[in-house]
C-alpha cells in the first residue's frame, strides 16, 4: 500500500469514526433530555382509561406507545405477549395511542368504541393481523379494518356510532397531549417503569423487563 | 505532484463530510430531507465515492466524473439558497407535499441554514477539482 492509499483509508476511518462517535452523544443527549421530561411528567405514562393487560398490581409496567397502522407494532406486539408470558405474575402492559398515520386516529376510535363491548383485545389483535390489507401509508382502507374487526363478533355498526362519542375523542387527545409532552416521536415507543429503552430493539426491551422484574424481586 | 493529490483528497474529504452530515441530519437527528435536498443527496452521495476511489487510485477522470456532480450540485443548492433568501418566488417550489423546503434552519447550529452549508461544499469542491484538472492536463 502506497502512501496515497494509507492516507484514503485512514481519512475515511476518522470520517466513520466521528460520524459513530456523533451518534453515540446525539442519542444519549435526546434519552436524557427524554429521560428528564418523562421524570417531571410522571402522571402522564399511565391514564386511567388506558387499556391494560396483566395484574393491576405488577411491580413492572410496560407502557407502549403504539399506531394500529405501524408494521413495527404489529411485529412487537407478540413480542410483548412473549414477555408477558414469561413473567406473568410480575409485568403489566398499559396500551397509549400514538396515531401518526393516516387513518389511525380513526381505528384508534373504533379500538376505544369496542370497550363498550368487551371486546378491546380481540378487536385489537384482528386489526393488527389484518394490518397489511388496510394499513397503506398514505392511502389506508379503513372499511378493511373494520370488516376485519366485525369478524371478532363486535356490532360494526354500534361500535362506529360509539366512536363519535365526546369521551371517546377526550381518551385520544389526552394520549397525543401526554406523547407530545413525553416527546415520543416514534411508534412503538417503550417505557419499562418509565424508564425508555436505551436503544431500539426487542432484545434492549426484553434485557430492560428483565433488570426491573430482577429489581423488584430484592 | 503530491500538491495537486492534496487537492484532490482535500475535495474528496468536503463531500464525505458533507455525505455523513447528511445522513446524521436525516437518520440519527431524523429530520426529513426536503425534494430540494434530495436532489443535492443525489449529487453529493456518488461524490463522495467517485472522489475517494480517484484519490486512492491516483486517477485523474475521477476528478472530471466528480467535477460534473459538483456542478450538478451548485446549480440545485444555488437554487435552494435563492429560494430560502426568498429571491425565488414560492410559486416555484416543487415540493408541495411533504416537507416545507424553505424551513431547513439546523437548531445545533444557530439556525444555519443547511442549503448554505451545502451550496459552500459543492463550491468548494468544483473550485479544488478545476484547478486539480488544470494543474494535471498535458
Amino acid at each position: 500500500m502506497n502512501s496515497k492509499k494509507m492516507t484514503v483509508a485512514v481519512l475515511l476511518g476518522i470520517v466513520v469514526a466521528v460520524f459513530l462517535l456523533g451518534m453515540n452523544f446525539y442519542q444519549k443527549r435526546v434519552q436524557n433530555s427524554q429521560t428528564e421530561k418523562v421524570s417531571k411528567a410522571e402522571n402522564r405514562m399511565v391514564r386511567f382509561h388506558s387499556p391494560s393487560l396483566g395484574p393491576s398490581d405488577a411491580p413492572v409496567t410496560i407502557v407502549e406507545f403504539f399506531d394500529p397502522a405501524c408494521e413495527t407494532c404489529r411485529d412487537f406486539y407478540p413480542i410483548v405477549k412473549n414477555l408477558m408470558k414469561q413473567y406473568p405474575k410480575d409485568v403489566r402492559l398499559v396500551l397509549r395511542y400514538a396515531p401518526f398515520h393516516a387513518g389511525s386516529d380513526k381505528v384508534v376510535k373504533l379500538l376505544e368504541a369496542s370497550k363498550r363491548q368487551d371486546k378491546y383485545w380481540q378487536t385489537l389483535e384482528t386489526i393488527l393481523a389484518a394490518q397489511p390489507s388496510w394499513a397503506s401509508h398514505g392511502s389506508p382502507n379503513l372499511d378493511v379494518a373494520y370488516q376485519a374487526a366485525a369478524q371478532t363478533g363486535l356490532d360494526i355498526k354500534k361500535a362506529l356510532d360509539d366512536a363519535q362519542a365526546a369521551e371517546v375523542e377526550a381518551v385520544l387527545k389526552q394520549d397525543v397531549e401526554d406523547l407530545t409532552a413525553l416527546e415520543v416521536k416514534k411508534t412503538p415507543t417503550f417505557f419499562v417503569n418509565g424508564r425508555g429503552l436505551p436503544s431500539f430493539g426487542p432484545d434492549q426491551l426484553a434485557s430492560l423487563v428483565a433488570e426491573e422484574v430482577a429489581k423488584n424481586k430484592k | 505532484m503530491k500538491r495537486n493529490w492534496n487537492l484532490l483528497v482535500f475535495a474528496w474529504l468536503i463531500a464525505a463530510t458533507a455525505t455523513a452530515s447528511a445522513l446524521f441530519i436525516g437518520e440519527v437527528m431524523g429530520m426529513a430531507p426536503c425534494v430540494l435536498c434530495w436532489y443535492q443527496r443525489i449529487f453529493m452521495f456518488p461524490l463522495a465515492v467517485v472522489l475517494g476511489l480517484a484519490c486512492y487510485s491516483n486517477d485523474r477522470r475521477g476528478a472530471i466524473y466528480g467535477l460534473a456532480l459538483a456542478l450538478g450540485g451548485v446549480m440545485v443548492a444555488g437554487y435552494h439558497t435563492l429560494l430560502i433568501a426568498g429571491f425565488v418566488s414560492k410559486a416555484w417550489i416543487p415540493c408541495g407535499l411533504g416537507v416545507s423546503c424553505t424551513e431547513q434552519k439546523l437548531e445545533i447550529l444557530n439556525g444555519l441554514q443547511i442549503p448554505w452549508l451545502s451550496l459552500t461544499a459543492f463550491l468548494t469542491v468544483t473550485l479544488l477539482l478545476f484547478l486539480y484538472i488544470k494543474r494535471t492536463s498535458k
